[in-house]
């Protein structure tokens, strides 16, 4: 149908692979978007590497928010936290292969907000607001 | 409802949607604009952007001061259409009318004039749990600075308010004041003011009401409802941005202080004092949106040559033909009372889709409908809600809008259900 709603977001959405919660987790962050409702929390286990070894995601929003949360934990299993650390925009808007108005732009950030904050604490998350 | 008959007269709705420029328009190939965000803003008929075009072409000048030729046609415009708000809302006098920016700044200047010179600490203020943020954060600010109470009269699932609560918190509490929405801009509510200014006066309490989403609707009189204050904006009643309207009771306005200090709003100023103006101009700093007001009078003589009560009829078939299409789409749930009581605003939510992803997939179809929480977050939490999708009806929407908004809800349940 639509350029915004392609086959890859709509399956994330409706299918996630990365959903649910780490217990024990090593580290859990979550946040939200007030204005529109998406909420996102996202768990993770680091080995002794200090790699990715485990990653899920819970919370509920847009399919935007939703398929951009499936689909970066899903790409940062086995990265480093150091690589999580350089993670920006670009790699969203790549991994989701879409334009994005700055309304939606929001939704689709969120998770790697989530993620940066939780990986790094609020300082690192503060340049994506 | 407006209880006067309407004269049965048959107005030619297409002619009059023909004069909104704006509305003929693809908003990609082959796709047409299908307006509902009418209650974010309406769009404008070619009178009103025709009035404020000549009046830079031919009658532009400074107000109030000058003595040239310009100056007094500015002038006598600017205070016609001050005269022609008073007569669209019943008000006494011109007067009594303020021209502020919008509805939010007319709140603002009751809570920082009134309001801090008669509210002390301890004294309360009722609100509803409907109303939008220009009608509850000013109150939240006064309170915080002055130490006030505030209470909040609740709604009801239906989307009404609970008027045996707000009896007793009436009673209870004895507010110094009521401030209330006439009409919800997410639920489309309307509610009782005539009564609840009525209760409101005999427990000693004055009634700000927001006119915001009423008085561009509806046909509204400050003499009939007795509304201390009455608060509205230009851009949502076929008007420009940057106008809105503060009524206010004369006796009121007399005993204010004044808001902004600086030019116009003197009658004389020395190095360490000033005599402020006289009612209305004494709330009136600086050079006003002079263009906006005159298309603001345009406005009015659009709306009135149309009759609101007409205006109204025709808001109130439209919404209940949506809300009729739309309780058959699966899923859907629309917020608020049934057709005949509310006005043409339809808020809903969908199981199967975000608000988000239903504005912008509709958007895909040229459906303009706005997303979110409608700056109405306690209405939304009420609900446990984030937000909701809102259609907003105007006189220039048709059957055929509400058509096409119900067929490209089927496109979302295509691709989420």
């Amino acid at each position: 149908m639509d350029d915004l709603y392609r086959e890859l977001i709509l399956d994330h959405y409706k299918n996630p692979r990365m959903r649910g919660t780490l217990d024990p987790h090593d580290i859990s962050y979550e946040d939200d978007n007030p204005l529109c409702g998406d909420h996102l929390r996202i768990d993770l286990r680091v080995d002794a590497q200090g790699r990715i070894s485990e990653a899920a995601f819970s919370g509920e929003g847009c399919a935007i928010s939703q398929a951009s949360a499936d689909l970066l934990t899903e790409s940062i299993v086995g990265k480093s936290l150091e690589d999580v650390r350089k993670l920006g925009k670009e790699d969203i808007l790549e991994m989701l292969g879409i334009e994005l108005s700055p309304v939606r732009l929001k939704c689709a950030l969120l998770s790697l907000k989530v993620l940066k904050a939780g990986a790094y604490g609020l300082a690192a998350a503060k340049d994506l607001d | 409802m407006n209880p006067r008959a309407a004269t049965p007269v048959l107005l030619d709705w297409q002619g009059i949607r023909e004069q909104f420029p704006i509305l003929d328009q693809e908003v990609r190939p082959g796709v047409r604009l299908v307006y509902l965000d009418s209650a974010a803003t309406s769009q404008k008929p070619e009178a009103v952007i025709e009035a404020m075009n000549r009046f830079y072409r031919k009658t532009n000048a400074n107000i109030h001061r000058g003595v040239h030729h310009l100056a007094e046609e500015a002038t006598a415009e600017y205070e016609q259409a001050r005269m022609r708000v008073a007569a669209f809302i019943g008000a006494e006098q011109p007067q009594e009318i303020v021209f502020t920016r919008n509805t939010t700044e007319s709140i603002n200047l009751v809570m920082q004039t009134w309001g801090r010179a008669n509210l002390h600490s301890g004294d309360t203020i009722l609100l509803t749990v409907m109303e939008h943020h220009s009608n509850i954060v000013p109150w939240q600010m006064l309170a915080s600075e002055r130490g006030l109470q505030l209470e909040f009269v609740p709604v009801t699932e239906e989307g009404r308010l609970d008027l045996p609560s707000m009896e007793r918190l009436l009673e209870e509490k004895r507010p110094a004041l009521v401030a209330v929405t006439q009409m919800s801009n997410v639920l489309g509510t309307i509610n009782p003011v005539e009564e609840i200014v009525r209760r409101a006066h005999q427990v000693g309490a004055l009634v700000l009401v927001d006119g915001a989403q009423s008085v561009p609707h509806m046909a509204v009189n400050v003499r009939s409802l007795e509304a201390d204050f009455l608060a509205f904006s230009g851009h949502k009643m076929c008007g420009p941005t940057g106008i809105g309207v503060l009524y206010g009771k004369r006796a009121l306005l007399e005993a204010m202080p004044p808001f902004l200090g600086g030019g116009d709003m003197i009658r004389r100023v020395r190095l360490r004092e000033f005599e402020a103006n006289e009612v209305p101009h004494k709330f009136e700093a600086g050079t006003p949106a002079i263009a906006e007001a005159i298309g603001l009078k345009a406005a009015i003589d659009f709306l009135d040559g149309i009759g609101m009560d007409a205006i109204q009829s025709h808001e109130q078939e439209i919404a209940a033909y949506a809300l009729d299409r739309l309780s058959e789409v699966p899923g859907l749930r629309v917020y608020g009372p049934p057709a005949a009581e509310r006005g043409g605003v339809a808020s809903f939510s969908m199981k199967s889709a975000h608000p988000h992803d239903i504005a912008q997939v509709l958007d895909r179809y040229g459906v303009a409908v706005r997303a979110g929480h409608h700056c109405a977050m306690p209405l939304h939490e009420r609900y446990g809600l984030a937000a909701t999708t809102r259609a907003s009806f105007y006189l220039y929407n048709t059957r055929a809008e509400v058509d096409l908004l119900v067929e490209a809800l089927g496109k979302v349940l295509e691709l989420f259900a």
